[in-house]
């Protein structure tokens, strides 16, 4: 082209970047003062003991956090639609189903004596094989759609309910109530080693995804200009799904199902961020996932001092953000 | 030069496109016209990659297509769909500095950023490059991914059916910046049109496909005849020139 043209005007996408920038610095600071008072508020016993104790739980609030926040924005972006989550492929429901046969097959006593290592890696590998075999099923014809995929994860999803509700029926009560409470996400014990493993993977993670964040944006220009632009989006679009699960499997793992906090954290972002670069939607997401996590748990446990489960007041408030953001969808 | 040599493509064992050979120049504007259903579409996916062929080879200058490198293609040929979905809120900026994706991976240069005011400034979009896509009309948005695509800067570009929706004025006014960006920026064009008055007006030459075949090339003053219009769109209608120019009329 002639490249005679009027000057570029380069204050508009500098003005835009810095303000990106100031938000995420905010936002960072926000974390910095919940990360500090959840470690340092009306501390009782020793300072070493509390801060280690605290300390293992704002980690695995740490990687949780990320992780799904993470998960949900990647998910949206290879499915190019911002209501889907990867909560819809059927993982918690998967999840469950490992739980209610675990109880079922070695009763109350041996599920809580299990090793946390070994549950740890029979969860994650069942869950990564699973959606590798889907993966690999969908993906060899030519036609290659996610939302094929994204279907018949579904329709498993309500499979693995189902038989969850089968095996339950099956249990003795104190079984039943021990699965019960696995059913929600738990931040409380968590086992170092397992947080050590995670947090490996997690940055193995966010290597390659600040390798491929520029082409994860020209894929939210739809398949067929993504690949006009020279990018791969078969393979990205597998390597991402791949890298969604690997997080989603991982902080399941971890903790329990979460399914409506990644929505609530990447429609935040979409709102709040200010560009549609995944190099700042990323950290961005992960800042604020992070951010809901630990100065939910800290408002919960100490100001309120309210005996509940962080997770289960997450989901109300993602489910009903949900429904927010459907009936918004639906009038405009 | 593109060259198709014997190309088939058949879509779940259905032959889309038959036999196809013709070659299309380094300069000019080449239309493809036909009726719907005769594989123009399907013509551009074949050039794309994004079906693949099932017999033939498609040389891009002489080269094989398959072997060249992806972001090197994207560098050579561009393409610009009907349907262009966007997951993302984006500026008429933003937007034609994705076309410059294949050169600045992510990190656009300063040549890149003159370049991208070069293509905004071609299709007169300056007063809203600054103005998110959805807050557009249809034909604003249109020259927008035509921004896009001439800034992605490659020899061959092509267009699928970009009159689409667009009234008479906005349609005149995409067909004659194809042309000036052809006869200015010494580029290839291909376009597949509904419109064969269009066609006429303003390509170099016409392919006209048919069922899967080529059915005729030519020259608008070759293509635009009777006995071959009838038979392409199989309906009565008349050829008259009106001021040097041929016309198809087919109103009535």
């Amino acid at each position: 082209m002639h490249s005679s043209a009027l000057p570029f005007t380069a204050t508009k996408p500098r003005l835009s970047f810095s303000s990106t920038g100031i938000r995420l610095a905010i936002l960072c600071a926000f974390l910095l003062v919940s990360v500090t008072l959840f470690l340092t508020w009306n501390v009782k016993a020793s300072w070493a003991f509390t801060l280690e104790y605290r300390g293992m739980k704002l980690l695995s609030l740490v990687i949780v956090g990320a992780s799904i926040s993470i998960a949900t924005l990647l998910f949206q972006t290879i499915c190019g639609n911002r209501i889907l989550t990867p909560g819809i492929m059927g993982f918690d429901s998967m999840y469950i189903l490992i739980q209610t046969i675990l109880i079922f097959s070695l009763g109350s006593v041996g599920f809580s004596s299990m090793s946390p290592y070994l549950k740890w890696a029979l969860e994650t590998a069942v869950m990564l094989g699973c959606v590798l075999l889907l993966a690999w099923m969908l993906f060899r014809g030519t036609s290659q759609s996610l939302h094929y995929l994204i279907l018949v994860g579904i329709i498993f999803g309500v499979l693995f309910t189902s038989l969850s509700y089968l095996f339950s029926r099956m249990l003795d009560p104190t079984q039943f109530s021990v699965l019960q409470d696995s059913m929600f996400a738990s931040f409380g014990s968590v086992d170092p080693a397992l947080l050590l493993i995670s947090g490996f993977v997690f940055t193995a993670t966010a290597l390659f995804l600040f390798r491929i964040h520029a082409e994860l944006d020209v894929m939210l220009l739809g398949r067929q200009s993504a690949l006009n632009l020279g990018v791969d989006f078969s393979r990205r679009t597998l390597q991402t799904l791949f890298v969604t699960v690997v997080l989603i499997a991982l902080s399941t793992a971890l903790v329990g199902p979460v399914s409506f906090f990644g929505l609530l954290v990447a429609h935040l972002t979409y709102r709040l961020c200010g560009s549609y670069k995944h190099g700042i939607m990323i950290p961005f997401a992960t800042v604020l996932g992070i951010l809901t996590l630990v100065s939910g748990e800290f408002v919960l446990q100490h100001l309120l001092s309210f005996q509940t489960r962080l997770s289960i007041i997450i989901e109300f408030i993602g489910g009903v953000f949900f429904l927010v953001l459907i009936i918004r969808q639906g009038k405009a | 030069m593109i060259q198709f040599n014997n190309v088939s493509v058949d879509i779940r064992s259905t032959p889309i496109l038959k036999d196809i050979s013709f070659s299309i120049p380094e300069t000019g504007l080449t239309s493809v016209i036909g009726p719907n259903g005769a594989g123009k579409s399907t013509l551009l996916s074949a050039l794309t990659q994004t079906v693949p062929t099932s017999a033939g080879e498609i040389l891009i200058d002489d080269k094989p297509i398959q072997s060249y490198e992806k972001n090197k293609l994207a560098r050579t040929l561009s393409i610009l769909r009907q349907d262009n979905h966007l997951t993302a809120r984006l500026t008429v900026e933003d937007l034609v500095t994705f076309g410059r994706f294949p050169y600045h991976k992510g990190r656009p240069t300063k040549e890149d950023a003159q370049k991208i005011a070069t293509a905004i400034e071609f299709l007169g979009l300056n007063e809203f490059q600054h103005r998110f896509l959805d807050q557009l009309s249809g034909g604003q948005r249109q020259r927008a991914f035509i921004a896009m695509v001439l800034a992605q800067d490659t020899k061959y570009v092509c267009f699928d059916e970009p009159l689409n929706n667009l009234d008479m004025k906005h349609s005149q006014s995409i067909m004659k910046q194809l042309r000036l960006a052809c006869d200015s920026l010494n580029k290839s064009i291909i376009v597949v049109l509904h419109d064969i008055n269009f066609a006429a007006s303003y390509s170099d030459s016409i392919i006209a496909m048919h069922n899967g075949r080529v059915f005729e090339i030519g020259s608008p003053e070759e293509i635009m005849q009777d006995n071959i219009l009838q038979a392409l769109y199989d309906m009565p209608l008349h050829v008259q020139t009106i001021n040097g120019q041929p016309l198809c009329l087919y109103y009535s």
